[in-house]
């Protein structure tokens, strides 16, 4: 009755005691694009690991081409043409393109010697198969994240595949070269080749899939073609409940209007961005987008001392700051949330008290010695006051959800007394239902305790819904302010898109 | 273009820069006998370089080769003493092999039990010197006991020069060894999965292993061929200096690790190599004997030693950063 080409029947899978999948069935069909959406922390990775042979399932059966495939390893699952493409691609860094996509044919062949002349000839064919430019000779550490991509999809499509699997491909992609992931994987599916695309972002999933099956904790939930969920009922699927999506509405207080939490005048950071004047009153949240190099970064990094030379002013609360360190940042009020969280922000080994409390030990060492009642129950109080799930605030953070790790982030910089938060990208890589709470934090933060808040983004739904107003920037200019109220998903992005 | 941006280019460039300077500073430097007799200071340190170039590419690292270089040496020639045997081939045979077996024993602990390279290599050093010196012996072997093959060997000129006072002075044959096992070296690393697979490990372990490389061979592999090449250059040394010193090698590592990472091969591992690294030795030889002709104190040199190490490291994994970026 099956007329898949791997299917998953109760697939059940315990480690240690706690059940990661439970009667977890999946269909992929022979050439279609199908997504397994799913939090994290669902079971998805378990899933990809079950099918490609790293683990083996403790109840239930895979079944290819209708048939049982009992025992599968790892080089069995890449034999009947499974390939994942997990989220760090597995690529040697130092190596050449042709090498990394030669390696596992010399592997397989087990080769002791290698032939350079072959390596470049199989990269060759690799990299014309996939139809994309790539640079041979290029070691891949120097390629960006999409080129990195690219070598993995070439070599997976190497060996004969059936079924690529994609861990999250999209994480650290921008839009366009979101856009270009996309059209070669129609491509690959265009010649018969099944894709599953595991994800967590619905916008991308309804864009891409065929078919979407929805994991939450260890089981499906759902399962139908894609022209069969919106992105309510996905997320229902996903977290069991429904988020409510509002958009924020700032109200200046009568009378004249307040002064400006964070004023900038024509600021310019040479090279990067030039003469830029904002105002973020209290309570606002402004988002700011633009395509990567556009100087949002730099932006950000001037406000928070990072950028010494930059010229113009920046007045905090009417004051004018001169911000020559991140230590006069911060005493000015100033927050900043970094891009990449993981190696940015935290120290991921070290507790979420002392990551919490890392800007703070200035103001909690008396004398040289800290106070460590005071430093507990400042602790205290944060993990409570952002719901952050954990027993102890002794845990390390790698043990937290991305989600938890972030609110980690915001309850350092909340400790500090911030004015202004400055968030680059708050919710990337973070599971729906966490970034539905990071959000309502953010609203929180700025509509009742008066922060100014700037929200630097590349997710467009995501500043329409919680940002008052919308900054767009271009090459190092501001090139329009939008009130949110006036604009739609698509008004921004299409703005975005004549950016190049 | 590309040759510029070589690491290796740069280095030859600084190399280039460092022996225009020393001579002007010092005419002599430019003497052929003065660099003659810096080619023979070359081989000893350079063949022991290669292995460190191997362990560091595979992103280990590896303390133990002298310790293990003085026990080869020590064992071997205690060896043909009470044996009464002289010879050259099968004393180096033997000398290679013990080193091979004492790399092994790193090769074991770094594998089975996931050591940190340095923790491991530290550990087996202070065993086989503390081993040495306890039960071996702690007397010194000088000109007169022995073994007189080895140092005839080690006496082979390939150039010899008559100078105007008639004294003679000539370019050793150890150096064609240094450049034969250069040479063997560039082969297996460039050209055979062993040596790719040093990279591939040194570059990223898990993407190695879930490749599918054998990282057991691949680990045992380097850390046999560093002991081995560091028994072999141990019991040469002896030959060439007329003297086995239970106590020799001491502080080489240092010495030798500056070289390599001063030639390029990064202590993060997956990149480095032997052209990079036999200029890094040429280097750091020279700065030494420089030192030495300019009447600089031996502990001042130790200042100069951990100075290029830094400022070596520094730089290549300034490097490396950049082309993350």
């Amino acid at each position: 009755m099956s007329d898949g080409f791997i299917e998953l029947r109760n697939i059940r899978k315990v480690f240690s005691g706690v059940v990661a999948l439970d009667a977890m069935s999946l269909v992929i069909k022979p050439g279609e694009i199908h997504c397994l959406a799913g939090e994290n922390g669902s079971g998805k990775s378990t899933v990809i690991k079950i099918m490609s042979g790293v683990y083996q399932p403790d109840g239930g059966e895979m079944l290819i081409d209708g048939k049982p495939v009992p025992g599968m390893t790892p080089i069995g699952a890449i034999a009947h043409g499974v390939q994942v493409i997990y989220q760090d691609f597995s690529l040697f860094g130092n190596l050449t393109v042709a090498e990394n996509l030669a390696m596992n044919v010399h592997l397989g062949e087990k080769r002791r010697l290698m032939n350079w002349r072959r390596t470049r000839a199989i990269a060759r064919e690799a990299v014309d198969r996939l139809g994309v430019e790539l640079d041979l000779d290029a070691e891949v550490a120097s390629l960006p994240t999409a080129g990195k991509q690219l070598v993995a999809i070439a070599r997976a499509l190497m060996s004969d595949a059936r079924l690529i699997i994609m861990d999250e491909p999209t994480t650290a992609l921008t839009r366009k070269e979101v856009e270009t992931l996309f059209r070669i994987v129609r491509d690959i599916q265009a010649r018969g080749i099944a894709i599953l695309f595991v994800s967590h972002k619905m916008r991308e999933m309804l864009e891409i899939s065929e078919r979407i099956t929805v994991i939450r904790n260890g089981r499906k939930v759902a399962e139908g073609p894609t022209g069969d969920f919106d992105e309510a009922s996905i997320t229902r699927h996903m977290t069991g409940s429904d988020i409510l999506s509002e958009p924020y509405v700032w109200t200046p207080p009568p009378g004249p209007p307040p002064v400006p939490r964070l004023e900038i005048r024509g600021l310019t950071v040479p090279g990067k961005c030039e003469r830029l004047s904002l105002a973020i009153r209290p309570g606002e949240i402004v988002g700011l987008s633009g395509l990567l190099g556009s100087g949002r970064t730099d932006l950000a990094l001037a406000l928070f001392g990072m950028v010494p030379r930059y010229e113009g002013e920046i007045l905090i609360d009417g004051a004018p700051v001169r911000m020559r360190s991140t230590q006069e940042a911060i005493d000015a009020g100033i927050a900043y949330v970094p891009e990449d969280r993981l190696t940015e922000g935290l120290f991921l080994p070290q507790s979420i008290k002392r990551n919490m409390l890392a800007t703070s030990y200035e103001r909690l060492a008396r004398k040289l010695v800290i106070d460590r009642d005071r430093a507990e129950e400042m602790t205290q109080g944060m993990v409570r006051a952002m719901q952050i799930a954990t027993p102890t605030a002794e845990k390390p953070v790698m043990q937290l959800s991305g989600g938890n790790q972030q609110r980690v982030v915001l309850a350092r910089w909340l400790l500090t007394d911030a004015r202004v938060l400055i968030l680059n990208g708050p919710t990337v890589g973070v599971d729906v239902g966490s970034k539905a709470e990071i959000h309502a934090k953010i609203r929180e933060l700025a509509q009742h305790h008066g922060l100014a808040v700037l929200m630097i983004s590349d997710d467009v739904p995501e500043l329409v819904q919680n940002c008052n107003r919308i900054v767009l920037m271009h090459r190092g200019r501001f090139i329009e302010d939008l009130p949110a109220a006036d604009v739609t998903e698509e008004t921004v992005s299409d703005r975005l898109k004549t950016f190049t | 273009m590309a040759l510029l941006r070589r690491s290796e280019t740069v280095i030859a460039g600084i190399l280039l820069l460092a022996m225009v300077l020393i001579g002007t500073i010092n005419p002599a430097f430019w003497q052929l006998d003065n660099l003659f007799s810096l080619m023979r200071s070359n081989v000893i340190i350079g063949i022991m370089a290669l292995g460190v170039l191997l362990v560091l590419i595979s992103g280990g690292i590896d303390v133990s080769f002298p310790a293990f270089a003085v026990a080869a040496m020590y064992l071997t020639i205690k060896g043909m003493l009470a044996l009464g045997y002289n010879g050259v081939v099968l004393p180096l045979l033997a000398a290679t092999l013990m080193g091979l077996l004492l790399g092994a024993v790193n090769g074991f602990f770094v594998y089975k039990f996931r050591m940190i390279p340095l923790i491991v290599t530290l550990g087996t050093s202070a065993m086989v010197r503390g081993f040495l010196l306890g039960v071996v012996g702690t007397s010194m072997i000088n000109i007169n006991k022995m073994p007189t093959a080895l140092i005839d060997f080690a006496r082979t000129d390939v150039i010899s020069v008559t100078k105007a006072d008639g004294t003679t002075y000539g370019l050793t044959a150890m150096v064609l060894i240094y450049l034969g096992l250069a040479v063997a070296m560039h082969l297996v690393l460039r050209y055979t999965m062993i040596g790719r697979s040093a990279y591939a490990l040194g570059g990223d372990p898990e993407a190695a292993r879930r490749a599918g490389f054998d990282l057991r061979k691949t680990i045992f592999f380097i850390y046999c061929v560093a002991g081995a090449l560091a028994g072999f250059a141990g019991l040469l040394h002896s030959g060439m200096i007329w003297l086995a010193n239970p106590r020799d090698f001491v502080g080489l590592e240092l010495d030798v690790i500056a070289a390599v990472v001063l030639g390029g091969a990064s202590i993060f591992g997956g990149r480095g190599s032997v052209l990079g690294t036999m200029l890094g030795v040429f280097m750091l030889v020279m700065v030494k004997n420089s030192l030495i002709i300019m009447k600089v104190d031996t502990t001042w040199q130790l200042v100069a030693v951990g100075l290029i190490v830094i400022v070596a490291t520094a730089l290549s994994a300034w490097r490396d950063r950049r082309r993350m970026a």
